[in-house]
């Protein structure tokens, strides 16, 4: 027990969730290893957004329980930050000011949340754009606001859902080493939704491949032997080849 | 529109229709419509009477005074009834019958319950502007990006926030769309109540030059009021235009 | 089974009209008849067959302004949205009409038409007219450009460019502006026969008013509401039918 506490940040146990008729989890479980990245992959509709939510504390699960570092939730807290698909940036808000919500919504005082916000805004390379908004950026930049703004609460876990989804395919690369380079550096947890096979073996520590709804974890996958390489050389890498055939075997039968 | 290659501003066509008239009425065609220049030089001379800074004072305080209450019941009510399904269904019904209502049907109504002053003018404006601020405001609550309302969420953020935050900006764009067409619909509302109870404001004012035949006087004030009303309406729509990338993501 | 927006709507009928009903008979005010007094009246008119005469006179000049209103607006705006120059000529002032209160033209019009149907008519026209010719317009220049192309890069001539592509492509705005040019015909009917000379529902109103036959007035007023209401209703349900709810028109 005292053991789970420690090795996963979040442990989602039995969870079922149905919207009226529609059933869109069914007795779920997972884990979610401390400081590592875990992918969601799974078809469209499956219920990966619904699972995300769930964690987030955003929607109530029917049945079955959360835990965030052993303790149960059901409401948003401190612990957790969610990256939108649709990056859910206030357009009548600076990129300083976006940034800087959440820790505005927690009351730290304005100078000290925009030396944070600055920060942040550094780190994902949007220096000199803190004074725009969100309207002359493009999406890539847009998404890289809500990164920020995520990042800049400090919460141990971050909940992504399909957040390269939106940009063009040579910045989905760049963004995709720099989460590699975050989840190197930062102890954090990240749970990670994404539509893309490469991607998610690309990125992550452990892969979790979603039934269709009313879905389970039909099977995870932890690609291990290629993640201390040269980040060049991954999508090279025959066990990286291989685990995306492998998936996108299991996933086949679905899409037929 | 190209002249020579130019481009002619937009509104510069009412320079010819202002020489038309001017000519028209020089060659008096009609005794209803004398020139432009003689109104104006009337106008000159009434501007600073006590008849018409006593019109005009009326007007705009009773213009001002009705869109008042129009936009502090609208703006909320509408908000509310976006976000309330239950009020919503109460309500809505109403709002759009007096929205395609003929209120000036209501005037006599007003004039009997509330006498035949200011009062009864300031709730004929304020029933003329707040249908559309309501269903406006209501509107734009009710498309707000769902994903902003999570993300305030998931930073935990208490309703007022959240209100103050995300639903007042995020329905801006919409909420002073229909704060315009209030206004504009509350020129017109003023006129038509000062119009039936003729006592008051311009209302007066008509009466008085209609019975002397005073048509110069006449013109004078109707150009100033439709300038104003004009004047309003664009400033409106500029304040409206500025805030209307806050919309630009939507989905 | 009631549905429930059904029953919700019945409810929120009948909290208002018991509003008002209950403000009658504690008598909030002398000239408030309650709403069954009201009702009684506007039965006694129906009856009687008063309220259709009524009707009759006031929806001649709203008749008559509403059709002159839309073969001159129509015409006008198409022109406008065809024509730059026509455009740069007459746009303003509609603009100028569609923002200015042009009921303060009322007493320039009795003065210059006397107080018959003419100026009646002509208070239902400048209501109607500028919505009319302001959607209609707006409607014609926003047709696509591709479809406009698409009928010349055919062969069509600029007779069925504008038949065959601009007018069908136009024609839900069009009929929203009529819509609504209806509504403010309806508002200045009305105030034709409050303001200039009490005929139809608006002499109801008055000879109730003077005699203080208060049921009366009430009555008479909640009729022509809901007439125009109702008639107002089924345009709308006539343009979802036609144009499968894209009709939005530009409410001014
Ligand atoms: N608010 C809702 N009301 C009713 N049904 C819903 C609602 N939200 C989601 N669903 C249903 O639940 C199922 C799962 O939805 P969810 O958004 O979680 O899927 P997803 O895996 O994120 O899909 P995608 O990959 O397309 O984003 C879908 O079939 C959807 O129809
Ligand atoms: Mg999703």
């Amino acid at each position: 027990m005292s053991n789970d506490q420690i090795e996963n940040a979040v442990t989602v146990k039995n969870v079922y969730k149905n919207y009226g008729d529609v059933e869109a989890l069914r007795d779920l479980s997972l884990e979610f290893p401390k400081g590592q990245l875990t992918s969601l992959l799974g078809p469209s509709g499956c219920g990966k957004t619904t699972l995300l939510k769930i964690i987030a504390g955003l929607l109530p699960a029917t049945q079955g329980e959360v835990l965030v570092n052993g303790q149960p939730v059901n409401k948003p807290g401190p612990d957790r930050a969610f990256v939108f698909q649709d990056f859910a940036l206030m357009p009548w808000a600076s990129v300083i000011r976006n940034v800087a919500f959440g820790l505005e919504l927690r009351g730290v005082n304005k100078s000290e949340r925009e030396s944070i916000a600055t920060k942040y805004i550094k780190d994902v390379g949007l220096t000199g754009f803190e004074h725009s908004f969100p309207h002359e950026l493009s999406g890539g930049m847009r998404q890289r606001v809500g990164l920020a703004r995520a990042l800049s609460v400090d919460s141990p876990v971050l909940l992504m859902d399909e957040p390269f989804s939106a940009v063009d395919e040579q910045t989905r690369r760049k963004f995709q080493e720099d989460l590699l380079n975050l989840v190197k550096n930062e102890n954090k947890t990240f749970i990670f939704v994404t539509h893309s096979i490469e991607e998610a073996v690309y990125v992550s520590d452990q892969v979790a491949l979603l039934l269709p709804r009313p879905s389970r974890v039909s099977e995870i996958i932890k690609p291990s032997s290629f993640k201390n390489k040269d980040i060049n050389s991954i999508r090279k890498d025959s066990e990286y080849l291989d685990t995306v055939e492998r998936i996108w075997k299991s996933l086949r039968s679905y899409v037929e | 529109m190209y002249l020579f290659g130019y481009r002619l501003p937009g509104m510069s066509s009412l320079i010819l229709w202002g020489l038309l008239w001017e000519i028209l009425g020089q060659m008096e065609v009609s005794f209803f419509l004398p020139p432009l220049t003689a109104i104006f030089s009337t106008l000159g001379e009434i501007y600073n009477s006590k008849a018409f800074i006593r019109a005009l004072y009326e007007t705009g305080y009773s213009f001002l005074a009705g869109v008042f209450f129009a936009v502090i019941i609208g703006i909320p009510t509408g908000i509310l009834m976006g976000k309330n399904k239950l009020l919503d269904e109460l309500l809505l019904p109403w709002v759009n019958t007096f929205m395609s209502a003929p209120l000036t049907a209501l005037v006599p109504v007003l004039m009997v319950l509330f006498g035949f002053g200011l009062k009864s003018i300031i709730i004929t404006t304020t029933l003329f502007a707040i249908w559309i601020i309501i269903l406006n405001s209501r509107a734009g609550v009710m498309q707000i990006n769902r994903s902003l309302v999570d993300m305030a969420n998931s930073f935990g953020a208490s309703p007022i926030d959240a209100f103050i935050k995300i639903y007042f900006w995020a329905a801006l764009p919409e909420i002073l769309g229909g704060v315009r067409i209030g206004f504009i619909r509350a020129v017109k509302g003023v006129i038509i109540a000062q119009l039936l109870i003729s006592i008051v404001g311009f209302g007066a004012l008509f009466e008085l030059y209609s019975s002397r035949f005073l048509m110069t006087h006449f013109w004078a004030v109707i150009i100033v009021l439709f300038a104003l009303a004009f004047t309003l309406s664009e400033l409106l729509g500029v304040l409206a235009r500025k805030v209307d990338y806050y919309a630009s993501k939507r989905n | 089974m009631l549905s429930r927006s059904f029953f919700l709507k019945i409810l929120s009928g009948a909290l208002i009209f018991g509003a008002w009903e209950y403000a009658g008979r504690v008598g909030v005010n002398y000239a408030l008849p309650t709403f069954l007094e009201s009702m009684k009246a506007l039965i006694d008119m129906t009856i009687s067959g008063l309220i259709f005469q009524a009707y009759a006179d006031t929806l001649r000049p709203l008749v008559v302004g509403v059709l002159i209103s839309a073969f001159i607006g129509i015409g006008i705006g198409v022109w406008v949205g065809l024509s730059e120059k026509f455009d740069w000529l007459i746009s303003p002032i509609f603009i100028i009409m569609q923002a200015a209160p042009l009921a303060a033209l009322i007493p320039l019009l009795i003065m210059a038409y006397g107080i018959g149907l003419t100026s009646k008519v002509f208070v239902v026209c400048i209501m109607a007219m500028p919505v009319i010719v302001l959607n209609t317009s707006v409607a014609v220049k926003n047709t696509p450009s591709s479809v406009k192309e698409m009928a010349r890069s055919f062969l069509g001539s600029r007779k069925d460019v504008i038949l065959k592509i601009i007018i069908p492509s136009a024609s839900p705005v069009i009929f929203a502006g009529l819509r609504l040019g209806v509504s403010a015909g309806f508002i200045g009917a009305i105030l034709a026969e409050l303001k200039i000379t009490p005929t139809g529902v608006g002499d109801i109103i008055s000879y109730s008013r003077m005699t203080a036959d208060y049921p009366s007035m009430y009555a008479a007023i909640f009729s022509i509401i809901l007439l125009a209401v109702i008639f107002l209703n089924i345009l709308e349900k006539i343009e979802d039918v036609l144009f499968k709810g894209n009709n939005q028109g530009y409410i001014s």
